[in-house]
């Protein structure tokens, strides 16, 4: 059995997914997003290696936490669809033996039918959804967002549970033709059980400067509360005109 | 009539209504509240907010304690009176407004002399604030009464004052009151005084034997101190116009009598920590037959609740600054065991214990009286997720294992300061502070030279010399010296209190508990995580050892990872767990005085700041003067897997080889508990309930967020009641010093992203 590679892991995850959870956050990305928050998560071939049987020692002592809870298992990183085969194995241990929910935290940028086995065994995602505008989505990450919305569609078409996440960036997804662009596609889907803006912050600067990378946003402020309020309104208006009845 | 028909007729309206049981013949308050709590399963829909009485009085104690911060930690002293249970004259906050009357002199915020337990810290402490004992005061409690401070230097060794004067054992009651020493106030509202009276003398009589040894005579002496001491008590609830000398008749008074149990013992001792026991369900049995007579509303049973608990925030001592610099924040423990299961299975929530936490909002956050929630899994779930609750808002409760301590004190015990149980009115405790192991383990490598003063303070044992540590060279270097460590320990702290029952006995308190109780030597544990990442390191890295000039290990260089204590890694835990384990063995060996059982606690409070300060660099890579982690907590910063993991190392430190507590502390900002207020309060409940299910002793849970903390520093004015919790107690942050709030802040903050 191949070993994956780790970033880190936490044992007390109560931000991705229900309840309580173990997150274990995988090495690699291919996007480059400028507001990263964990920069140090994008190299492939860097982290801790372990084995199932590892991650899964690190997962037991726990369990009664999760159980009682509702919580589980979250797997993000990094993108841990990267690592696809590896999270499958992982996620075919922790249903046979404990039957726990698992999560998968992914910003989409792999094709739904090649990580279709390890949907299979996901009770829900979280994904990232970056940019609904592609040309931004480009700058903004490098790639195209085609791959996420494909993602997206797939996990509707297959009556995936899935939670859309948006980080929200001042001057980056402040434009009200893209935030009701955003909601009209998220109205569309199947499955969606909710949807999240997750307000930029500038907790992950120090890391880009340890990297000894140039930081595009410097200077650039998390959103006030007004904002991500008048985005959740643009972006249920966009939902409402799309909604699936 | 025969005489307890008799009784039962004086008693009677007192007790009207209650179900009758062996309480009604003799002293046994377990038994009361067993036949007569009504728990209560519900939510707390039901509280009710402050009267106008209520915030008016709070608004008077908020404007004095701003003075008193002003006017630099103490607003007034009566420097010419000795505090007795009958010194003073009543004082009031504001007579007509306040339900619940007393406080220690004449006036609120007014602190006593209480030399007993020693005149110089009462000469420094009005010195230090500004105000000045009369000579004639001095005089007395130097020349012609001798004092519990003064006793025990009379008889320490050369070797107890070394160890005392390096840092390796600290905090020893050897200047000032013991404390943690429960009186059962209940007693005096159940039974009124006379009963109590009565009882105390049958003892007497009792002892009225053909040998008189040694034991017998000081019984009869402390007995008869104790009766006299229950004669002052009912004398000074007379001066505030009541007698109690038959049993309370309502809710009211039920209040009123406990507090004046407490007040009385106050007055009578500034011990380091004076708690209170487990009193507001006792309490609630009054409430209820009050509110089933409507005689009594929902908003009067919350006015008495906060009246008493604003007494309780109001309890001051003189002391002196450098005791603060060790406790902050002017403590007191005024610690109040709130919940908890009873043996039979139900459960000893009443509503009461809702009103009781409800004071946090009806008076706003505060670090006294420190609340404790007995928490079992069988708790009420409506309880359990209000606790989460007002931890979340105020950080002001700390959580202690009823399910791991039920079976051990029964279903009446109480937390006396912050990690220390004890059946209440049967157990009492020889608080003894703390020995500081990490510096034992420089004084194994050092071969007993204090490694900051260069002085022989430990035996001459044969020091370390080679160039790196060997693990297995370290260890047989230090179980002996901790041998020596426990041998002196357990000697000084015999001095100390055969001293303090000769010199300073509580009288009050000892006469609100059996004749024959059970005491325990309460030794202690300070820098657990420094010793044990330092011996990880040394086993599992390489540690190269840097020496001054005069051969010390001053510095350490380490090469290599090594597992830390926090993570859930059996490599290091294991270090810690037989660390606890082989301490007290040694403690066990040795004798106590009175016969006590000796246990310890691994709890620092926010001494490990001082204790840091004490102590040179050590293996594990903390540098000297450094602050060690408080209590049983991992290193900040060391803990690296999240916050289960760093519980389950706790979780695994063995509570029946620290008997006298475990004290975790456990900060963590609001957002990384959940996003929405009806997770987090679940995700809390879990893990509670997980904790304590694997056997953890305490959690102190703190909910908020560093820069919250970082500007109430910087603003200190706008923050006036902001409460953290640390290590076995809350305090005011803005009452911290600097460094102590840096060390607050610096310390692993759970889900800082």
């Amino acid at each position: 059995m191949a070993n994956g590679h780790i970033h880190s892991l936490e044992t007390f995850g109560t931000v991705d997914g229900p309840g309580i959870r173990f997150v274990l956050f995988m090495q690699g990305c291919l996007l480059k997003c400028q507001y990263c928050h964990n920069p140090d998560t994008w190299g492939l071939n860097e982290g801790r290696e372990m084995s199932i049987e590892e991650v899964l020692a690190e997962i037991e002592p726990y369990l009664n936490y999760y159980r009682s809870s509702g919580g589980g298992l979250t797997v993000s990183g990094g993108e841990p669809t990267l690592q696809a085969h590896f999270v499958k194995q992982l996620f075919t241990e922790v249903k046979k033996r404990w039957n726990l929910h698992t999560t998968l935290d992914t910003n989409g940028y792999n094709e739904g039918d090649k990580i279709n086995d390890l949907l299979e065994l996901t009770d829900l995602v979280l994904l990232d959804l970056k940019h609904i505008d592609d040309e931004a989505h480009i700058k903004l990450t490098g790639k195209s967002n085609e791959r996420t919305l494909k993602l997206a569609r797939w996990l509707s078409d297959h009556n995936r549970k899935m939670w859309i996440r948006h980080v929200y960036v001042p001057g980056i997804h402040d434009r009200e033709e893209d935030l009701v662009n955003l909601g009209r596609f998220i109205g569309t889907l199947n499955g969606v059980e909710k949807f999240e803006i997750l307000p930029y912050h500038q907790m992950g600067i120090y890391k880009w400067e340890v990297l000894g990378r140039p930081y595009e946003l410097e200077g650039v402020p998390s959103p006030t509360e007004e904002e991500v309020q008048r985005a959740y309104r643009l972006i249920e208006e966009g939902r409402k005109q799309t909604a699936l009845v | 009539m025969s005489v307890i028909e008799k009784d039962v007729q004086e008693v009677k309206a007192g007790w009207r209504g209650f179900v009758k049981g062996k309480w009604s013949r003799k002293v046994n308050v377990n038994d009361f509240i067993e036949k007569n709590i009504k728990p209560y399963l519900g939510k707390e829909d039901f509280l009710a907010g402050p009267t106008n009485n209520t915030t008016e009085l709070w608004k008077i104690i908020s404007e004095m304690t701003k003075q008193e911060i002003a006017n630099g930690g103490v607003l007034d002293v009566d420097v010419n009176t000795v505090s007795t249970i009958v010194s003073h004259q009543p004082g009031y906050i504001d007579k007509d407004k306040e339900q619940i009357v007393g406080v220690q002199t004449d006036a609120p915020f007014k602190r006593s002399i209480q030399p007993f337990g020693g005149i110089k810290m009462m000469i420094d402490a009005t010195k230090a604030y500004g105000f000045e004992l009369p000579q004639g005061i001095v005089d007395m409690f130097t020349n012609i009464r001798k004092t519990h401070n003064q006793g025990v230097f009379d008889a320490y060794t050369s070797e107890m004052r070394a160890v005392r004067k390096a840092g390796i054992i600290t905090g020893l009651p050897d200047a000032y009151g013991r404390g943690r020493i429960i009186g059962d106030y209940r007693r005096v509202a159940l039974y009124g005084v006379d009963f109590l009276i009565k009882e105390k003398k049958q003892d007497l009589a009792n002892l009225e034997v053909d040998s008189m040894t040694d034991s017998v005579i000081r019984l009869r002496e402390e007995l008869s101190e104790q009766i006299r001491a229950l004669g002052e008590l009912k004398q000074m609830a007379q001066m505030h116009g009541m007698d109690i000398s038959k049993p309370a008749n309502n809710a009211k008074e039920a209040f009123q009598w406990v507090y004046f149990g407490y007040l009385a013992a106050i007055k009578e001792q500034n011990g380091a920590a004076m708690s209170l026991g487990r009193v507001s369900s006792f309490l609630d049995i009054y409430v209820e037959r009050d509110l089933a007579e409507g005689t009594l509303t929902e908003e009067q049973a919350q006015e008495l609740a906060d009246h008493f608990i604003m007494k309780l925030r109001i309890v001051k001592f003189l002391r002196t600054p450098d005791y603060n610099e060790l406790f902050s924040g002017d403590p007191t423990w005024v610690t109040e065991s709130i919940g908890g299961m009873s043996v039979d299975g139900t459960t000893r929530v009443t509503k009461n214990s809702f009103r009781f936490l409800h004071t946090l909002y009806n008076l706003g956050p505060a670090p006294e009286p420190n609340l404790t929630v007995l928490w079992s899994e069988k708790l009420p779930e409506g309880f359990k997720k209000y606790c989460a609750k007002v931890s979340i808002e105020t950080s002001s409760i700390q959580y202690e294992n009823d399910d791991l301590m039920r079976p051990i004190y029964g279903d009446d015990y109480g937390i006396a300061c912050c990690v220390s149980a004890m059946r209440i009115g049967k157990q009492m405790q020889f608080f003894g502070a703390r020995a500081n192991l990490a510096k034992a383990l420089l004084y194994a490598i050092n071969g007993g030279v204090d490694e900051k003063s260069g002085v022989q303070v430990g035996p001459e044992y044969p020091a370390i010399t080679s160039e790196y540590l060997d693990y297995d060279e370290v260890m047989k270097r230090f179980k002996p010296m901790m041998e020596w460590l426990a041998k002196t320990y357990m000697n000084t702290l015999n001095v100390i209190h055969y001293m303090h029952d000769k010199y300073s006995y509580e009288r009050i308190e000892m006469a609100l508990h059996d004749r024959d109780i059970l005491r325990t030597m309460a030794c202690g544990i300070a820098g657990l995580s420094v010793a044990a990442d330092s011996l990880s390191a040394i086993k599992h890295a390489k540690v190269k050892v840097i020496r001054n000039e005069q051969g010390i290990a001053v510095d350490f260089e380490t090469e290599g990872e090594f597992p830390c204590y926090g993570n859930n890694d059996d490599a290091v835990d294991s270090i810690a767990v037989e660390l606890v384990e082989s301490f007290m063995t040694m403690i066990r060996k040795h004798h106590a005085y009175r016969d006590a059982l000796p246990t310890q606690s691994i709890l620092t409070i926010t001494s490990n700041v001082v204790y840091g300060k004490k102590t040179g660099t050590t293996p594990d890579g903390r540098k000297k003067g450094e602050p060690f982690a408080p209590g049983a907590n991992p290193m900040h910063g060391r803990d690296k897997k999240g916050a289960l993991a760093s519980l389950s190392s706790v979780a695994k430190l063995p509570y029946e080889d620290s008997l006298d507590g475990i004290s975790n502390t456990f900060s963590i900002v609001p957002k990384a508990l959940g996003k929405e207020e009806e997770g987090r309060k679940s995700n809390l409940v879990s893990m509670l309930d997980g904790y304590f299910a694997s056997k953890g002793h305490h959690l102190n849970v703190n909910v908020f967020a560093r820069e919250q903390l970082l500007d109430a520093m910087e603003h200190p004015e706008n923050y006036p009641q902001l409460t953290i919790r640390v290590s076995g107690y809350a305090v005011n942050f803005i009452k911290l010093t600097r460094e102590q709030q840096m060390d607050v802040i610096n310390r692993t903050f759970h889900g800082a992203m």
